[in-house]
């Protein structure tokens, strides 16, 4: 048995060799980092402990900034893709023909790299001195002005920030729900229909409360993807996030790190906590609500 | 006899409805599949325009006359596509290949192996999966910046090879091998080690297919953590690289050329999906997120 | 309300893609069940009787043919509009409802002028509920009832809206033993009670023998035999019809008819006039064996099996198609049981002849 025990630990030794480094350490490191005043990383050295880096963090423009940015996108996407998601599927669920077809093509935003064909929409979008764009052109047919979503006023940024996210997020929403609406066991529509329950009253009175579970998982992972956007945000309006108005929390954690010589993990990590803090307190939150309308 | 004509307007009512509710519902789903690749269309497109041509066309055109090629060989030369491409590939290959022998061994101590404090052990594990990559990327920024490793594979390769999330995967694979196969082989005298790679990992093969799936277009995709820590393009990954291409490439104007460049890079992973098309969907409904 | 078959037929295409050529689950359906009655649709499993329940509630659309209601053609009749009461196999009650909200559910659909109040509602799910006797099971959820509950407040739901039809879909077949005889009088009971016409799926012949007003036999989606239970029993119209119906089976043996005799191998068993000499199959039911010293049909004596009132003899002879067959006597006219050959004299009623191609019946 102790032979066994030791052999044990001997298969498991790689995997916590590289989570102990990369996972656990880094854990503790992160609070002692945020508690760490005025930390130099050149001379790995730090005044004092305190709240400073908080008070700093929660001071500084380019936070709020981000942070209204980020609520913003929060509170914008995840109920306009999960809501998107769901009228797809239940449309993608209830025909036939043609339907593998329309499964592959909105699942393919997944497999491509968000910084690449972030540069699409930002040429899409992009108004220049040579060109009006294609979306301006758009605009046109219908009479608008042409806006320069890139570079140009807040909204309009936003605007294509929270487009691109939606897009970006919806192949994966839409698959969870396809297929929770296909392990919905047909019995239960056909008993519906010969009670004679109409297509709206059997979706929510018998398709919603059977696949919330799916649906507020989706949610709860909706919100905390949102939360940590950054990748888009980069790929639409460059690095320099914070001089175009545009920047995320993720965005500004990582800020901190690339600023000169090593930058500022202090900070960085004050800002990372108070992220993680918003995310946790909003997924529970959400479990709370969940709690109360799931139905399994 | 009244009821007979109620009974077909009746008829006649829903068999209008229902023509109607399809033809609303393809056009729906048409114009949801239109905004999917119009962006993919636009990118083919533009990659093929003349670098002139475009820059000539004040209002964009929606097709080209005169497709060039040009522009795929410029994304190539200009800038060093082909190197990100190969670090991505190398970054790839190694990550997963890594991150496979890692997380079977631990699947397998948690699914088959017997050891003292085993349960408390695996909660524990599984507490770490609701650690976010931002609250460690700090720590492991300074911890690889210290050991030298900037610019550097191993420094790129490293911090991303476990993941929990995949660990949990396998082992509740693993741990739905009936265990009489176990004492099975046991009985014949087959080693702990012999019996997983000749026994549970041919058996569990498609979640180990849906795991490097995942894994590979993580890796294809990564670009937080390569742009912490490579600041020499000779590092760069394909999404630093297209970073790159954006911020100062091809002198910000050749757009065609950038689109060369994001057709390069999204073309793997669009053959891989195509090819792969029911097992990628299959397995990222069961174990995928994405942000 | 009664219901009219008129050449009702449905067409699959085949599961297996290389054959070109349809299924016909539900071959040329032309009768009528009479009014507030009980049929019984009987037959093997796979056979097209749950085919033929779903073209009823119009979940299902024939695919050539018409089926009426009384006098109304609803053929093409959306399910929702047809008005009946369909119970399923797996019953089909929502998971995330509570029993009461379960048999409200067809009533809160009713739009319109049929639109009911909520305490009507409350009323008729009540009064349903006292009819198959849960009401004291109302505010649980299904998965905190047994089978045999959660079958009634199947039927429950399926009539609380007061169906023209109700269907009910092998709605024993995942209870245990005990409660499918208990049941099986409930639903006789509530029919009764209730008027209803009700067609009733199953595949167990005993089920249908002891509730319907009227079985339809059927085979690979062909009606073999529409009757009231006992004359089905009594009067097959073909061998398939008379191994199907009763237990113990009916026995089976090559017979030749010559001379105006029922020959089974060498034994002259029965005086057969008017049927034609040839070869045919002979099907003699359990009963219809009556063990005499000198009876002409000669058996091997197998063994002796005591059941309470019944006893059963097994035997064998040279002509049955089974290696065993098996008789059913009364107690009292038992015999000695330790012989090695047993006789015994037939009743003609429950003897049957067969054609040996076409399998019908012959008069005698």
């Amino acid at each position: 048995m102790e032979k066994k025990g030791f052999k044990a630990w001997l298969y498991l030794l790689p995997a916590f060799l590289f989570l102990g480094v990369f996972m656990i350490y880094p854990l503790i490191d992160v609070f002692i980092y945020s508690f760490e005043e005025g930390y130099n990383f050149a001379s790995q050295t730090f005044l004092g402990v305190g709240t400073y880096n908080y008070s700093y963090v929660l001071h500084d423009p380019y936070f709020l900034q981000a942070l209204k940015n980020t609520f913003i996108l929060v509170v914008i996407t995840v109920p306009l893709s999960t809501g998107l998601a769901l009228l797809i599927s239940v449309m993608l669920s209830s025909i036939k023909p043609l339907r593998e077809l329309y499964q592959t093509v909105f699942f393919l935003p997944y497999v491509t790299n968000t910084l690449a064909v972030g540069l699409v929409f930002m040429i899409l979008f992009k108004k220049t001195a040579y060109s009006e764009g294609m979306i301006n052109l758009l605009l046109h047919l219908f009479g608008a002005p042409s806006v320069d979503f890139i570079d140009g006023p807040y909204w309009a940024k936003m605007f294509v920030l929270c487009f691109y996210t939606v897009w970006v997020v919806m192949p994966f929403k839409i698959l969870i729900l396809t297929s929770a609406l296909a392990s919905v066991n047909p019995v239960y529509y056909n008993a519906a229909r010969v009670d004679g329950t109409s297509r709206f009253r059997i979706f929510y009175k018998i398709t919603l409360p059977m696949i919330s579970p799916m649906l507020f998982y989706l949610i709860i992972t909706g919100f905390i993807g949102a939360f940590k956007a950054y990748n888009d945000a980069v790929a639409l309006f460059g690095v320099n996030l914070n001089a175009a108005q545009m920047n995320t929390l993720v965005g500004y954690i990582y800020d901190m790190l690339y600023g000169n010589s090593g930058g500022y993990p202090s900070y960085a990590s004050a800002a990372a906590i108070l992220l993680f803090t918003v995310v946790l307190t909003i997924t529970c939150i959400n479990l709370l609500v969940s709690r109360k309308h799931v139905h399994y | 006899m009244g009821n007979h004509t109620d009974y077909e307007k009746i008829e006649k009512a829903a068999r209008t409805r229902t023509i109607i509710r399809n033809i609303v519902i393809y056009s729906l789903l048409t114009v949801w599949g239109i905004l999917v690749l119009f962006p993919f269309y636009w990118m083919l497109l533009t990659s093929v325009k003349d670098y002139g041509a475009y820059n000539a066309e004040y209002i964009p055109k929606f097709f080209t006359l005169s497709p060039t090629l040009q522009n795929y060989v410029d994304a190539f030369t200009t800038v060093s596509l082909g190197r990100y491409l190969f670090n991505t590939l190398i970054f790839t290959l190694i990550t997963t290949g890594l991150m496979l022998f890692v997380i079977t061994l631990a699947a397998f101590a948690f699914a088959r192996l017997e050891f003292r404090g085993k349960n408390l052990v695996f909660t524990l594990f599984l507490s770490l999966m609701m650690i976010p990559n931002e609250l460690v990327v700090i720590t492991n920024f300074v911890t690889i910046t210290n050991a030298g490793m900037r610019n550097t594979f191993a420094g790129l390769i490293l911090p991303s090879v476990t993941s929990v999330f995949y660990i949990y995967l396998l082992k509740e694979n693993f741990a739905q091998i009936p265990d009489e196969l176990y004492y099975a082989a046991k009985v014949d005298g087959t080693p702990d080690f012999r019996y997983l790679t000749k026994v549970m990992l041919p058996i569990c093969r498609p979640t180990l297919i849906t795991i490097v799936i995942l894994k590979v277009i993580e890796c294809w995709n990564s670009y937080v953590w390569p742009r912490l820590i490579t600041d020499n393009p000779d590092y760069y990954l394909v999404s630093n690289g297209i970073q790159e291409i954006r911020e100062n490439g091809f002198g910000r104007e050749n757009i065609p050329a950038m689109m060369a460049a994001v057709v390069v890079i999204s073309v793997p992973l669009i053959v891989l999906f195509l090819v792969f098309r029911k097992k990628i969907m299959e397995g990222v409904a069961r174990g995928g997120t994405k942000g | 309300m009664k219901i009219v078959f008129e050449h009702l037929t449905k067409r699959f295409p085949n599961r297996n893609k290389k054959i070109h050529e349809d299924v016909i689950a539900v071959d040329d359906f032309d009768f009528t069940v009479p009014d507030g009655k009980l049929v019984g649709l009987l037959g093997p499993s796979g056979c097209g009787k749950s085919t033929a329940l779903n073209l009823i509630s119009g979940l299902l659309m024939p695919t050539s043919g018409k089926l009426y209601f009384g006098d109304d053609d609803v053929t093409k009749l959306p399910p929702e509009h047809r008005g009946v009461g369909l119970v399923f196999q797996s019953y089909a009650l929502y998971p995330h409802l509570t029993v009461q909200k379960n048999i409200m559910f067809p009533l809160e659909n009713l739009r319109g002028a049929d639109r009911l109040t909520k305490a009507e509602m409350e009323e008729r799910a009540l009064a349903a509920a006292k009819l198959v006797q849960i009401e004291e099971l109302m505010s649980r959820k299904p998965s905190e009832l047994s089978g045999g509950q959660q079958q009634r407040v199947a039927i429950a739901r399926a009539l609380v809206k007061m169906p023209k039809v109700l269907l009910l879909d092998e709605p024993l077949s995942n209870l245990d033993a005990r409660l499918r005889l208990q049941t099986r009088e409930e639903i006789r009971r509530i029919q009764k009670q209730t008027k209803i016409t009700t067609i009733f799926v199953t595949h167990d012949q005993e089920e249908a023998m002891s509730i319907c007003d009227m079985i339809v036999v059927m085979k690979n989606g062909r009606i073999h035999q529409i009757g009231k239970p006992q004359e089905v029993y009594d009067t097959p119209s073909n061998l398939f019809v008379a191994k199907f119906l009763g237990t113990p089976p009916i026995n089976v043996f090559h017979g030749t008819v010559k001379g105006g005799r029922l020959y089974l191998g060498d034994d002259a068993v029965l005086e057969t006039k008017n049927v034609p000499d040839q070869d045919v199959y002979v099907g003699i039911r359990p009963e219809g064996f009556l063990p005499k010293e000198d009876g002409p049909m000669h058996c091997v004596h197998e063994r002796t099996e005591v059941m309470g009132r019944d006893v059963s003899i097994l035997a064998s002879h040279p002509a049955a198609l089974t290696d065993t067959i098996r008789a059913i006597i009364d107690a009292e006219s038992r015999t000695a049981t330790d012989c090695t050959t047993v006789n015994f004299a037939l009743r003609p009623t429950k003897v049957h002849l067969f054609h040996k191609d076409t399998e019908e019946r012959i008069c005698f």
